[in-house]
């Protein structure tokens, strides 16, 4: 019988970067997952790093993702793509420039380094864009990773600390036993650790029911769009005003659009299509945003699944009720603050003081 | 807000993807029922692959005309006076859970709301690579066809023919009759595997007696025939192509690699065989299962061409190959089944049409399934795709960045995928993924544990400019603020 100081259920930039930082310091670790390492949500994000888009509680933590993106020779192997680019947000109309003016100082009152800039100025950043802008939120500390390469980067990192990883096999329930948990998968194998982290990402309501305790997740089936490569039409991450763009061009020519604009599909299907108005619109609205966008091909569609509780906030931190089980997840643009809501969460496992507070699920308990 | 299609949303009760020989079939047997059909094309008219028509402007003198092009005649007059709509020049780019199926055609986009579907979109040429395959002179034999059929151009000055299965023998012959030169042909199977496939053949010895006179004028030709031989290199020296050839085994395995022999031309034709295309099936996440004397991966079907999807039928080489005859009795059934299960024919009627197409069918099939096991898929045949060949050619992916991701843990597709970049490219995968399964396929032990790329949107690639259309800022249907 395997047994183990800490199995990690749910194998996502969240659950990847607390086990890794728990192997560091010694411990034994197992992480499971039902599929590959950063297959859903780590892997098909569009890897965007920006504090744009960031929701204002979550500042200071995104911003010591962003860090962490920007030193992978430091802690994670091999690269993951990082670039550090501009970050522009952008107003078309008089509503957005307030609604834009209303979010930076939002977001500087957190500490993100964001400036309001006219619309000349940011066309100086970004000579691609739309004569018709009239401001921009201006920041620095942007840029994005080519998401699909997480996996790869996470699991060599994972094998060189030692961590156990078993992939491709589901987790039906866990038992509590006396000092163990044990967890059993759809095949009947099992394995015993004294702790335990659920990261299961959208299907963390059905994890946390294993153990009794109800949260609702809400699951959001992001739209994601990439073009052919196509010669360079920008340079900088691009958003609008109220969140509903994200748009940047990669090394090899590829646009990538997306937004959040939302697809069909559930946990249960996974994403299952794209609405055709949604998938238009996302398109017409990158266009308007860089008109010689117009000029490459679609090559593909793809919807990415994303947690969120009823607060819209994480929740990170220990599992009510029950000693040794924490759980990580639903962190709003989470794969830019990752590996560090990671490196938080271990602290606590490792009965240290975390750099940042957590996020105590308990809140969100239906009682 | 201005509309987003060009036009409304059609409701129809069938429509048919493809024009080759089972989707024409199809459609014609469903629209004399009385069902309200439409066949849409990417091609400018009908016949497929087999039967493509030239452009106008190259219409080709009587005497010019081969049978191929007479039966697409006739299939294209078929279509001509019938009650269904034809859209040709239109791409499918995506078939919705619910059967809405949109395509962009000269008029930019459009979108019907089909009751049934029948998917007839034929079979996609596998080409295993090896080093040289990607550079100029080097082509499918697929394309070959092409270039004969409906450009009447000679694929070069003096073409090396290579491969296997019939359209070995169909572009070599089509060649001579052309005019051209071949100068070798290469042929995967031995003398021994023709001649196990002869029986079967006899099943229409129309075909075989047509298969053989070409046989015969290959013969007459001079040509130097090497059977059981694979290509293992290709490459440019002045406008020559100096073309590697060696002795393989059954399972394509490189018998005597010191061996080689050198054959030369300024073309090479090549092709390993055809595979059915499974882009739509997947993308609506039906069943599959790999067979390989169905050609690779299909989707499962009943007895009446049902998929695992309720309304949606298949028909064709889509179904397993089996080539174009029994693609048009596939057809039938096909047609007839949708018909009936939309009540526009009854079942009684259906038993009694049935009987007689799946007579003609077996009797095809038979002559389809020898054709087929000359292309069958040989697994070894991957070892021509030495360290530093190219498999993804859309991203220039090597065979030996896929080994060090297998090496490394990719178990599944998708995961190489990820780690390699390897059918992400334009082509979404349609000339690497045969290559690419099988290597994965030969380290984590079958085909099915290899599993499939996921099926995506857009099936095709589509111009942004067309899906966009003409628009203004407000136009824009701009979700809800996100979260601050």
């Amino acid at each position: 019988m395997e047994k183990f100081d800490v199995a990690v259920v749910g194998g996502g930039v969240m659950g990847c970067s607390t086990v890794l930082h728990l192997s560091r310091n010694q411990m034994r670790t197992i992480i499971i997952d039902s599929g590959a390492l950063c297959s859903e949500a780590s892997g098909t994000n569009a890897g965007t790093l920006t504090l744009n888009m960031t929701r204002a509680a979550l500042i200071p933590y995104a911003i010591k993702g962003w860090e962490l993106w920007n030193n992978t020779e430091k802690w994670l192997c091999g690269g993951v793509g990082t670039r550090k680019v501009n970050g522009l947000s952008l107003a078309f109309t008089e509503e957005e420039e307030e609604l834009l003016f209303k979010r930076i100082e939002a977001r500087q009152a957190m500490g993100a380094p964001i400036k309001f800039i006219s619309g000349r100025k940011a066309q100086l950043l970004e000579p691609g864009l739309n004569d018709s802008v009239r401001s921009a939120a201006w920041c620095n500390k942007d840029g994005f990773t080519i998401a699909y390469l997480t996996g790869h980067a996470f699991r060599r990192a994972l094998k060189q600390e030692n961590v156990s990883v078993r992939e491709y096999s589901k987790v039906n329930k866990i038992e509590i036993e006396k000092n163990y948990f044990k967890i059993i998968f759809e095949n009947n194998e099992h394995l015993k650790a004294k702790r335990i982290v659920l990261a299961g990402g959208v299907w963390l309501e059905e994890m946390l029911n294993w153990l009794n305790v109800k949260i609702k997740i809400k699951c959001l089936i992001n739209q994601l769009i990439i073009t052919e490569r196509m010669p360079t039409v920008m340079k900088t991450v691009l958003s609008i005003a109220n969140g509903l763009l994200s748009l940047k061009q990669f090394d090899n020519g590829t646009v990538l659009i997306g937004g959040g604009w939302q697809g069909i599909g559930d946990k249960k299907r996974g994403g299952v299509e794209s609405i055709p108005e949604n998938l238009i619109g996302n398109i017409r609205l990158a266009c308007h945003v860089i008109p010689k966008l117009c000029y490459g091909r679609m090559i593909r569609v793809w919807l990415g699944l994303e947690a969120e509780t009823a607060d819209a906030l994480p929740i990170i931190g220990k599992i009510p009720g029950i000693s040794n089980a924490y759980v990580i997840g639903s962190v709003h643009s989470g794969y830019a603050s990752g590996p560090y809501m990671g490196w938080l969460l271990s602290q606590l496992i490792m009965e240290q003081e975390p750099e940042m507070p957590l996020f105590d699920p308990n809140r969100l308990i239906n009682k | 807000m201005t509309k987003i299609f060009t036009n409304d949303i059609k409701k129809v009760d069938l429509v048919v993807l493809g024009a080759g020989p089972a989707g024409v079939a199809a459609a014609n047997v469903a629209s004399k029922e009385g069902a309200e059909v439409v066949i849409i094309d990417e091609n400018s008219s009908a016949g497929g692959q087999i039967y493509r028509a030239p452009p106008n402007e190259f219409q080709p003198q009587n005497s010019f005309k081969s049978d191929e092009f007479r039966e697409g005649e006739k299939q294209r007059n078929l279509l001509e006076n019938s009650n269904l709509t034809a859209l040709f020049k239109h791409r499918v780019w995506s078939v919705s859970s619910d059967l809405v199926v949109s395509t962009v055609g000269p008029n930019g986009l459009s979108s019907w709301h089909a009751r049934s579907l029948i998917i007839a979109n034929g079979a996609l040429e596998r080409i295993i690579p090896f080093p040289g395959w990607t550079i100029p002179g080097v082509i499918g034999l697929a394309a070959s066809t092409i270039l004969l059929k409906s450009q009447y151009v000679l694929p070069g000055q003096s073409t090396v023919v290579a491969g296997c299965g019939p359209l070995l023998i169909a572009v070599a012959n089509g060649i001579i009759k052309s005019g051209g030169k071949v100068s070798a042909i290469i042929d995967l199977n031995s003398k021994s595997d023709w001649i196990k496939a002869f029986p079967r053949l006899l099943s229409r010895p129309d075909q075989l007696f047509k298969g053989m006179s070409w046989f015969a004028n290959i013969m007459k030709a001079g040509i130097k025939l090497y059977g059981g031989h694979a290509v293992t290199n290709t490459k440019q020296v002045d406008n020559v192509l100096r073309i590697s050839i060696a002795p393989i085994n059954s399972a394509g395995s490189i018998l005597d690699s010191k061996n080689q022999k050198i054959v030369e031309g300024d073309c090479l034709a090549i092709g390993h065989g055809l595979f059915p295309s499974t882009e739509i099936t997947r993308l609506l996440k039906a069943k599959h299962i790999y067979d390989p004397l169905k050609g690779g991966w299909v989707p499962l079907i009943d007895d009446d061409f049902r998929s695992s999807i309720p309304g949606v039928y298949i028909a064709g080489d889509a179904t397993g190959i089996s080539g174009a005859f029994s693609a048009v009795q596939k057809g039938r059934i096909a047609g007839m089944a949708a018909v009936r299960d939309l009540n526009v024919m009854s079942s009684q009627k259906y038993k009694a049409k049935i009987k007689s197409e799946l007579i003609i069918l077996k009797k095809n099939e038979n002559f389809g399934k020898a054709a087929v096991r000359l292309m069958k898929f040989r697994p070894e045949l991957i070892q021509t795709i030495t360290s530093e060949t190219i498999v993804c050619r859309c991203e220039d992916v090597f065979r030996s960045e896929i080994d060090e991701a297998i090496e490394s843990g990719a178990r599944d597709l998708n995961q190489l995928k990820a780690w390699t970049r390897c059918g992400m490219g334009p082509c979404q995968g349609r000339t690497c993924s045969e290559a690419i399964e099988a290597i994965l396929a030969s380290k984590v032990g079958s085909r099915e544990l290899a599993g499939q790329w996921t099926g995506r949107t857009p099936l095709r690639p589509v111009p942004i400019e067309q899906i966009i259309g003409k628009y203004t800022y407000e136009d824009i249907p701009i979700p809800e603020n996100a979260p601050l």
